[in-house]
């Protein structure tokens, strides 16, 4: 018996996300890992600022609302805590690699036993289509018009080539969710983060390549080809670490 | 259940209308309606439940949750 049904941790609710948003596509795919791990009832997650900011009215787990770029610290926290605890962190590049730079990059460091599921769109969704840390070269935004530049933006931020080299960091991989097959790679790939903090491996991070059809002023189907051809090439999909 | 033991389902009040479901169906069995949901939205509806192989690439594709899909294809082999 094959059965494609709403997992018990994805609430009802219809969400606010545009059509054709990959938010929609990694709730699902948390929710159906954290139904198959049974951990629902232990699993505390953090809300980010950003499209996702009213995720708690999704995601049926306990959550906390983060200031923005802090959800790293706050994790922190809750799961020094709460040791016996499974605490996610779910956030934008903007979020994560702009103003939480700092958290980030120390979470890491200090191979806090958290995962975070780290949402890359190469865009600031939320706030209507600003450059993010992750924007590719030449990628027009709102604040690149004649898109990004090497010489005065910088090139995009790769979190996960970037993270690599940090002792306390247990996995990485950066996945997607423009196709059936990257959508079960990222499965497994959350799966395997939280598994390595069940087993109090340290830090663990998947990043997710997910579409933003609307600030990119793309149709959905073109957003999905934007991720495969485009985005694919500049940020590769693989595992980055697994120990 | 159809002739393939599939048993699928559209929700068209959920649905957005994204389409991603109507790319990557590998029959081409999934059109969007001329109608609009309350949403506002076309919604995603099934052209032959006959052809519906029950593959699950429709559901995987979906970020509302808008289809569900039960077979019982292998309990019958
Ligand atoms: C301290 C603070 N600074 C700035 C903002 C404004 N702000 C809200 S969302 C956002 C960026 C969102 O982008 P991202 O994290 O990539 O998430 P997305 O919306 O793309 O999912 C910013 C800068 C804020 N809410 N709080
Ligand atoms: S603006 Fe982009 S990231 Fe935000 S809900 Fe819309 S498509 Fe998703
Ligand atoms: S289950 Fe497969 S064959 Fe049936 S509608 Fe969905 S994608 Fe098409
Ligand atoms: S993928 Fe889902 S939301 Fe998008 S058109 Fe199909 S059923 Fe509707």
């Amino acid at each position: 018996m094959a059965t494609f049904t709403r997992p018990r941790t994805l609430k009802e609710t219809i969400t606010h996300y545009c059509p054709g948003c990959g938010h929609g596509i990694v709730h699902r795919l948390l929710a159906e890992v954290i139904d198959e791990l049974g951990i629902r009832e232990k699993t505390i997650g953090t809300a980010p600022v950003g499209c996702a900011v009213m995720m708690y009215d999704y995601i049926d787990c306990d959550m906390i609302e983060c200031a923005h770029g802090r959800a790293p610290a706050a994790a922190t926290g809750l799961k020094r805590v709460h040791p016996d605890k499974i605490v996610f962190t779910y956030q934008g590049d903007g979020d994560l690699a702009a103003i939480g730079t700092a958290e980030t990059i120390h979470t890491a460091n200090r191979g806090e036993n958290i995962t975070v599921i780290f949402i890359n769109n190469v865009i600031y969704g939320m706030t209507g289509g600003q450059m993010a840390p992750t924007t590719m070269l030449g990628q027009r935004t709102t604040t690149t018009p004649e898109g990004r530049g090497m010489h005065g933006e910088g090139g995009p931020i790769h979190v996960c080539e970037l993270l690599r080299s940090l002792e306390g960091v247990c996995y990485l991989e950066r996945t997607a969710v423009s196709s059936p097959s990257d959508v079960l790679a990222t499965r497994r790939a959350i799966r395997k983060a939280f598994e390595c903090q069940i087993a109090g491996k340290g830090f663990s991070l998947v990043e997710v390549l997910s579409m933003c059809p609307t600030d990119w002023k793309l149709s959905p189907d073109k957003a999905v080809k934007f991720v495969n051809h485009e985005m694919k090439t500049v940020f590769p999909v693989g595992v980055y670490k697994d120990k | 259940m159809s002739k393939n033991n599939v048993d699928i389902h559209f929700d068209a009040h959920r649905c957005k209308g994204c389409g991603l479901c109507v790319i990557f169906c590998p029959c081409g069995n999934i059109r969007m309606s001329d109608a609009l949901n309350e949403q506002g939205h076309p919604y995603a509806e099934l052209i032959d439940a006959d052809r519906c192989t029950g593959c699950g690439l429709c559901f995987r594709m979906c970020p509302d949750t808008a289809i569900e899909i039960r077979s019982n294809k292998t309990a019958k082999r």
